[in-house]
């Protein structure tokens, strides 16, 4: 047998999808293979990351949160300064660009929080591609404003009304489409999910998160972090921040997860910390899931997090001890959300506020010769509706 | 040979296409999917292949996800599917396979992958497993225990399949090779895309295993035309539909339309 069994992180990963998408992921991973190594379009990435995207973000002290929690020194990366308002946008460019170069003119996407789905109508429009975003009946609501801007850069939002109407439905249905219309089809995963080459591809795309947070705090501090802490869903911004601190054994990194209404019931999004292994969407990894496999509904404040599956490498890097991954409630975003925005004047999405409250701990923890970074994956714009409806707010 | 390759080379013998028809266990419950499956065996099937349903099934359409949420509404389990197909292949004398998510079958039992799920299909008397988004690649562990539990394994071929994949399909699969009519999901189609015709054409060339073509194929002239160059001809949705309208007696009478379809 000359097929062979390809994109593993030890026994998580791989390819379980139909025959029919294994010649499309072949051929966007030699696609890929080529432009990785291909001057002319790392060149061309970086002048887009750079001039429309708004790379490097800042690596931002922020001296009132450090006061706060009364420890080490704390850093926000800053991704919600990003065009687009997310760290979503590094990864949209790199498999926009690559489309191109495959000589395909349809974009889909899926997107929770509707920050995917905003960043692959962004790059449909500036490269003028036809444009789909898949969107659970639930995300539509609860994000609405996010599915107005894709619909203003010409993109066709299509409703999921299967299985629990979230992000997870939003994936099988573009798997659907995919499947169907492959030739001319692009799927533009968001996260580092799905079957191989897409959680290898979107980290390279990602990577660049972790390479500026080095080569900037290496400028104001000298030194590498002690803790690098990040929000979980699929988890591509921490697979971004993540992974190039793998090699550098003092840095901790934790991932934080969804909590939801608390670990000991049903109603969270804690794949690592209250899964089990299995496969879903094209890969093996950590799943929420019952006895029998089937996998079942989760539930989170934050629409990107609200997920029950999770990038194959962070089941490595949970199984393998390199990173930790814990979890933080609806509750405990929620008061993340609020420190942010009054000791910093930063209104943060959902899904990063999940790491405020984990960072101040841990910044505590370490003490005040530490230094933590945290990596503010979005700005919160679109979730100003729910959180003031979560507040009894009144306008 | 497998008892299902030869329940293939049976009905070729006798100058037809073997008919395999799909049915979900539990829709529109256990009761009478089981009744349907049985009635499609007595108006002509050649094989059955029995719809575990799973949570996510992102290689179906519509009909079959409407079906299969069905069941899984009425708090049927893996467990509960097994039972009623221990009492179809006890009633039936057509082989019977299975056909479900991989990780249903990699879930079930605990921590002994595939192997607790292939040795309770074959203690419920079924002959093979479809496992679609188990793709040769990752089909070792697969094959290894669903051979010592005696079950063979069909594995699909795409339109899109380099011919070196072709090859590999065509080896890991026993029973037979299931070749994909078209690029796209399961569900009714008014006709056939004519991607099928050359795709067999293309195992034929490296493999004389029997091999089945399926997806989109809703009636007894689809039949005809597949009957043609196909050992054997594959129909889900359509039985889906006609059991949902008709019940058992709904089945029995697109079964029979079906194989007069599938002489040649």
């Amino acid at each position: 047998m000359t097929v062979t069994a390809v994109g593993h992180y030890g026994r998580f990963g791989g390819r379980f999808v139909p025959e029919a998408l294994i010649a499309a992921l072949d051929e966007l991973d030699s696609s890929f293979a080529e432009a990785a190594a291909d001057p002319d379009f790392l060149d061309r990435l970086e002048a887009l990351q750079r001039h429309y995207g708004g790379r490097p973000t800042p690596l931002y002290f922020s001296q009132r949160l450090t006061d706060h929690a009364g420890g080490a020194r704390i850093y926000l990366k800053r991704e919600d300064l990003a065009h687009t308002g997310s760290h979503k946008l590094c990864n949209v460019l790199g498999q926009g660009l690559l489309t191109e170069r495959m000589g395909k003119g349809r974009l889909i996407a899926e997107t929770g929080a509707g920050q995917h789905g905003v960043a692959t109508a962004t790059i449909a429009a500036l490269l003028g591609m036809e444009c789909v975003v898949y969107m659970g009946e639930e995300d539509t609501r609860r994000q609405r404003l996010n599915v107005v801007r894709m619909q203003l850069m010409g993109a066709e939002v299509i409703p999921v009304t299967s299985g629990t109407r979230t992000l997870k439905d939003a994936i099988n249905e573009a798997m659907r489409d995919w499947v169907t219309n492959v030739e001319h089809t692009h799927y533009l995963i968001g996260s580092v999910v799905g079957p191989h080459p897409f959680p290898l591809m979107v980290r390279e795309f990602v990577k660049v998160i972790g390479q500026e947070v080095r080569a900037s705090l290496f400028e104001v501090e000298g030194r590498l972090p002690d803790a690098v802490v990040a929000c979980v869903g699929g988890g591509s911004n921490a697979i971004g921040i993540f992974h190039p601190f793998i090699e550098d054994a003092g840095v901790r990194l934790v991932g934080v997860e969804a909590g939801g209404e608390g670990l000991s019931g049903e109603r969270h999004a804690a794949t690592l910390s209250g899964g089990s292994e299995g496969i879903l969407h094209g890969a093996r990894s950590f799943v929420l899931q019952d006895d029998f496999g089937q996998v079942q509904p989760t539930h989170s404040i934050s629409a990107g997090l609200d997920y029950p599956g999770v990038g194959p490498e962070h089941a490595w890097l949970a199984d393998s001890g390199r990173a930790e991954y814990i979890a933080a409630t609806d509750q405990e975003a929620l008061e993340g959300f609020r420190l942010l925005c009054r000791l910093e004047g930063i209104i943060p999405a959902l899904e990063p506020s999940h790491a405020v409250l984990p960072a101040l701990r841990i910044a505590r923890e370490l003490g005040p010769d530490a230094v933590v970074v945290l990596n503010l994956s979005g700005r919160g714009d679109k979730d100003v509706d729910e959180v003031s409806r979560l507040l009894g707010m009144t306008p | 040979m497998t008892k299902v390759a030869e329940a293939i080379r049976a009905a070729n013998v006798n100058g037809r296409a073997a008919l395999i028809i799909y049915l979900p266990a539990g829709f529109p419950d256990m009761a009478t999917s089981r009744a349907c499956l049985e009635a499609a065996a007595e108006a002509g099937a050649d094989l059955l292949e029995v719809g575990f349903p799973y949570s996510d099934p992102l290689m179906d359409g519509p009909t079959i996800q409407a079906a299969s949420q069905v069941a899984l509404d009425h708090g049927y389990t893996p467990v509960d599917d097994f039972a009623m197909c221990t009492e179809l292949t006890a009633a039936v004398d057509v082989p019977v396979l299975l056909m479900t998510y991989v990780n249903l079958a990699w879930h079930f039992g605990g921590t002994d992958r595939f192997g607790e799920f292939a040795r309770a299909a074959f203690g419920a008397g079924m002959a093979g497993a479809i496992l679609p988004d188990l793709p040769a690649e990752e089909g070792e562990a697969w094959c290894r225990v669903a051979a010592d539990a005696g079950l063979a394994t069909v594995f699909l071929a795409a339109p899109t399949s380099s011919d070196e994949r072709l090859a590999a399909v065509a080896e890991r699969s026993s029973g037979w090779i299931y070749a994909t009519s078209t690029m796209g999901v399961t569900g009714e189609r008014p006709s056939l895309s004519g991607m099928a015709e050359p795709l067999v054409r293309r195992l034929r060339a490296c493999s004389d295993k029997p091999v089945a073509v399926g997806i989109g194929v809703t009636s007894g002239a689809h039949a005809r035309e597949l009957s043609s160059f196909a050992d054997g001809v594959i129909v889900g949705s359509a039985a889906v539909r006609a059991a949902e309208s008709g019940g058992p007696a709904g089945v029995k009478e697109l079964v029979a339309e079906l194989a007069e379809g599938c002489r040649r």
